[in-house]
């Protein structure tokens, strides 16, 4: 008799394929929007056209830009005004610090920011100025001179301050970009920074009211609070990850999260640290997967010969 | 009084107190297979083996897993993904092999249907069988309720308030069966019970019912072919193996089981580490939220095709459908009225209807899973009609058929 | 002949005894699964009705169930049916639409579009206007209101008042 075997297989592999196809791939494809990456190049954004003077934006970011009244520079030894549960209670979130402003957020971004911070951040549907609902961030009307030649000064500036792109670590670009507004419990961060561990339980509460007056600030000016990203990494994919970062509205319309204007280098390492948090143990799956199987191989391999020793006898 | 000897050897000594060579025969080399079969008779075994994956992979993950709705979302990702070694494997090889269960589960039953091997005394086959697939489903939900994350919680939720019964309103039942007015702790907890200890020692119970059914009727062949077993064993203990239409389970059948077993690990363990997210939804790696629907809930792929049942329809329409489904397939040795026992490809008419459920299945489990809008709310609709008159028209197409 | 008879008495007498203990035993094993006391107890919240804006919907919990208080407009009340005048809640002298949050489907919460003025379950495309009644199938009727109870500007959830017993009366909810 003909052996059937060969099309039964086949028959169990397509219809079992089929199904896959249609419930993994096909069904995921027509429920979620697909959002095409622009790759940071932010083109609604217009290019810095004068060359920046880093000692004239050193002043201005002191001086007359007004900067430093919010923010915090700790690099160049400039402290904060108020403690971030304070800051928080006054401007809805923590204004960053701009140590390392200038590696991690787009140049093109940083210089629009200055000038028209809603616009920049993509949240004009939330702080239209027509209407005096006013963006935390004061916008820089200039300090007198040409104002896109000050701002490409400031930004510059920065950029100077800043580390490099390959001193830039994974965690540094979360903590700077993310970490103001988001919780990451894995890694022990709280929007207020990493929890240190205490000696006395009342301390450790204390910390913890700390965190929860915080959020309860930033509950009130984002509408809701905004995720711990502990698990992001497993609960969204890295195209999603990387094209919401890029522009949110994009992904979710009317969404109160800004566009954070990060470069794509800082994306791509901002995605890394989620990897850190909720994928720790990715490169022992890609190794141990590779010796179980090369092992399963050999185990099938050694079953067939046994199973044709013992069928000889059979036929 | 037994008489007990002074033992000659260790197998002596175990054979006088347990009668294990007996028993050896009994199980393993005097229990015949027929020879006319395909690897699809392997798939008894490559349950076995799935399920003692789960079993094993299952302790592991009992050992760091924390029932408590505050805890057991953190105590899966964290403790377990994170800290325990070895852990995330576990976890991998548990989520992946509850999908792929059904997958095989599905095979099983379609080859039986297929062969026609629930008739002439495989009757409780093939009921032992369906009473497994029901205590594999119930197991399947409750240890999908328990990482706790947002899926976990809204189908625990969906899936209650079908008990509800629609328009009989029987919120208290419902309540009862969560222990609150929505799933929370007492429903977690409880959902544990059922996933660790009670399911798992009535599905051992039932394998041990399956297995025991198959003993006096035999295992099905390719050809529905009626073999006198002890004819065909007493040629084969004679020295005629070749000549012979039937085998030893071990090491005859058993080193085929092996080596479909084989080429099945093969393809289960490059879905642990290369493509786990099928059975690992990414929205329960989201925190439950009670007060937070997530915007697309769909119960696992295997569930989908009930589920389409009973989402086209008003709700107690919707619920009898639902009820419909889960049992029909019970009846199905009785439903079917033609006393041939012989591959669907030599039973005519019953061969389109072979390959038109599974095809109406398949589209049902689609469209389970698609957003219930335009085109796909109505061909949810036509192919849970399909089902339904298909396995109303079953005795009618079988009743004429022509005896083989 | 009598004896096997005796024996099969007495094995039947015997057999009916352990029933009975059987059937006890299930009370208590249903008993253990009911919702305990302090659940039961938690099932009770006051709302203070003074507090909310007109034509916003704000949710609020009870029984771990989300509850839906919107505060209707002038404008709504104008326009309203008499269907979804008799699904008012009336207290201070303020109209309001109270109702559990669920979708009565299959229990999903509806999202509340402002400017469409009508709710949307993102689980199976159910939609509700804003006073709670179905304007989509699948779910096979208005939103439930949870059982109230007014005390001056106050609202007790959990609590069955004259008013709500009128509303079960007359079908308006279950």
């Amino acid at each position: 008799m003909k052996n059937k075997e060969p099309l039964i297989l086949v028959v169990v592999v397509a219809f079992t394929l089929l199904t896959y196809w249609l419930v993994e791939p096909y069904a995921h494809s027509v429920m979620h929007k697909h959002v095409e990456s622009e790759n940071f190049a932010y083109a609604d954004l217009a290019p810095i056209s004068k060359t920046g003077n880093v000692a004239n934006g050193k002043e201005l970011t002191m001086g007359a830009g007004g900067c430093t009244g919010c923010h915090s520079i700790t690099k160049e030894g400039v402290p904060a005004g108020m403690d971030p549960v304070t800051a928080a209670g006054a401007y809805g979130v923590n204004p960053p610090d701009l140590s390392e402003a200038g590696v991690v957020y787009d140049a093109k971004f940083l210089a629009d920011l200055i000038k028209n911070p809603a616009h920049a951040l993509k949240v004009e549907h939330k702080f239209d100025a027509a209407k005096g609902q006013m963006h935390p961030m004061v916008a820089f009307y200039g300090a007198g001179g040409d104002i896109d030649q000050e701002v490409a000064d400031m930004v510059a500036y920065l950029q100077s301050i800043a580390v490099t792109k390959e001193q830039l670590t994974p965690k540094m670009a979360y903590e700077n970009a993310c970490g103001r507004c988001h919780e990451m419990r894995y890694e022990n961060w709280t929007q207020i920074g990493e929890k240190p561990s205490f000696k006395f339980e009342k301390d450790s509460l204390a910390f913890d009211i700390q965190v929860l007056e915080y959020q309860e600030s930033l509950t009130k000016y984002m509408g809701k609070l905004p995720p711990d990203l502990s698990m992001y990494i497993r609960s969204r994919n890295e195209h999603f990850l990387s094209t919401f970062i890029e522009n949110p509205q994009a992904h979710l319309e009317g969404t109160a999260m800004p566009r954070v204007g990060v470069t794509a280098d800082t994306a791509h390492k901002v995605i890394e640290h989620m990897a850190d948090s909720g994928d720790t143990k990715r490169d022992e799956r890609a190794s141990v997967g590779m010796n179980v199987m090369w092992y399963i191989l050999i185990f099938a391999i050694f079953a067939f010969l046994w199973k044709r020793s013992v069928w000889k006898e059979l036929h | 009084m037994a008489h007990f000897t002074k033992a000659t050897s260790v197998k002596d000594w175990l054979n006088q107190r347990l009668a294990v060579e007996k028993v050896e025969k009994v199980m393993a080399s005097e229990y015949w297979i027929p020879k006319n079969i395909n690897f699809l008779w392997a798939m008894g075994m490559v349950l076995a083996i799935t399920f003692a994956l789960l079993l094993v992979s299952g302790i592991f993950l009992l050992m760091y897993y924390q029932p408590h709705v505050d805890l057991a979302f953190d105590s899966v990702n964290y403790t377990i993904m994170r800290e325990v070694d070895f852990g995330w494997l576990w976890r991998n090889i548990h989520g992946v092999a509850a999908s792929v269960v059904f997958l095989v589960i599905y095979i099983h039953m379609f080859t039986g249907i297929y062969y026609g091997s629930y008739k002439k005394g495989r009757e409780m086959i093939w009921i032992s069988g369906m009473l497994l697939f029901v205590t594999f489903s119930a197991e399947a939900f409750s240890g999908y309720m328990l990482p706790w994350g947002q899926m976990s919680y809204w189908a625990g939720m969906v899936i209650t308030n079908i008990f509800s019964l629609g328009g009989l309103h029987m919120d208290g039942l419902v309540e009862w069966i969560r222990g609150d007015y929505v799933p929370a702790q007492a429903f977690l907890s409880r959902f544990f019970m059922l996933h660790v200890l009670l399911l798992p020692l009535a599905i051992m119970g039932l394998i041990g019912l399956h297995f025991a059914a198959l003993r006096i009727p035999h295992v099905n062949n390719q050809d529905g072919e009626e073999i006198d077993f002890d004819a065909e064993s007493k040629k084969y203990l004679a020295g005629d193996k070749a000549g012979s239409k039937v085998m030893r389970f071990a090491n005859d059948f058993m080193s085929k089981d092996m080596m479909v077993v084989g080429i099945f690990l093969i393809f289960f363990f490059y879905l642990v580490f290369y493509n786990y997210s099928f059975a690992l939804d990414p929205v329960n790696f989201d925190p439950a939220d009670m007060l937070k629907t997530p915007a697309h809930i769909y119960p696992e792929w295997y569930f989908l095709w009930s589920y389409e049942i009973l989402r086209p329809f008003s709700v107690n329409i919707g619920l009898i459908a639902f009820g419909f489904a889960q049992v029909i397939f019970v009846l199905l040795p009785w439903l079917d009225r033609s006393p041939n026992a012989v591959p669907a490809s030599r039973r005519g008419a019953f061969s389109v209807w072979f390959w038109l459920l599974l095809i109406d299945m398949i589209v049902l489990t689609a469209m389970g899973k698609l957003p219930p809008e335009g085109i796909f709310s109505t061909i949810g609709l036509v192919a849970a009609l399909a089902f339904i008159v298909l396995w109303i028209a079953l005795p009618f197409i079988t009743m004429n058929e022509k005896k083989v | 002949m009598h004896n096997s008879s005796r024996r099969g008495f007495m094995g039947k007498a015997f057999g009916a005894v352990a029933g009975v203990g059987a059937v006890g035993s299930l009370v208590a094993m249903k008993k253990s699964w009911d919702p305990l006391p302090s659940v039961k107890a938690a099932g009770f919240t006051t709302l203070d009705m003074t507090i909310y804006p007109e034509g916003e919907l704000i949710t609020e919990k009870w029984r771990g169930k989300p509850i839906f208080v919107l505060k209707k407009t002038a404008e709504m009340i104008a326009s309203q049916t008499e269907s979804q005048k008799a699904r008012s809640v009336i207290v201070g002298g303020s109209e309001f639409m109270i109702a559990i949050g669920l979708c009565t489907h299959l229990g999903c919460i509806p999202s509340y579009s402002a400017t469409e003025k009508s709710f949307l379950c993102a689980c199976h495309g159910g939609m509700f206007n804003w006073a709670g009644e179905v304007t989509k199938v699948p779910p096979p009727r208005a939103f439930d209101i949870p059982p109230f109870k007014i005390e001056g500007n106050n609202m007790i959830l959990g609590e069955v008042g004259p008013e709500f017993q009128a509303m079960k009366d007359s079908g308006i909810t279950l």
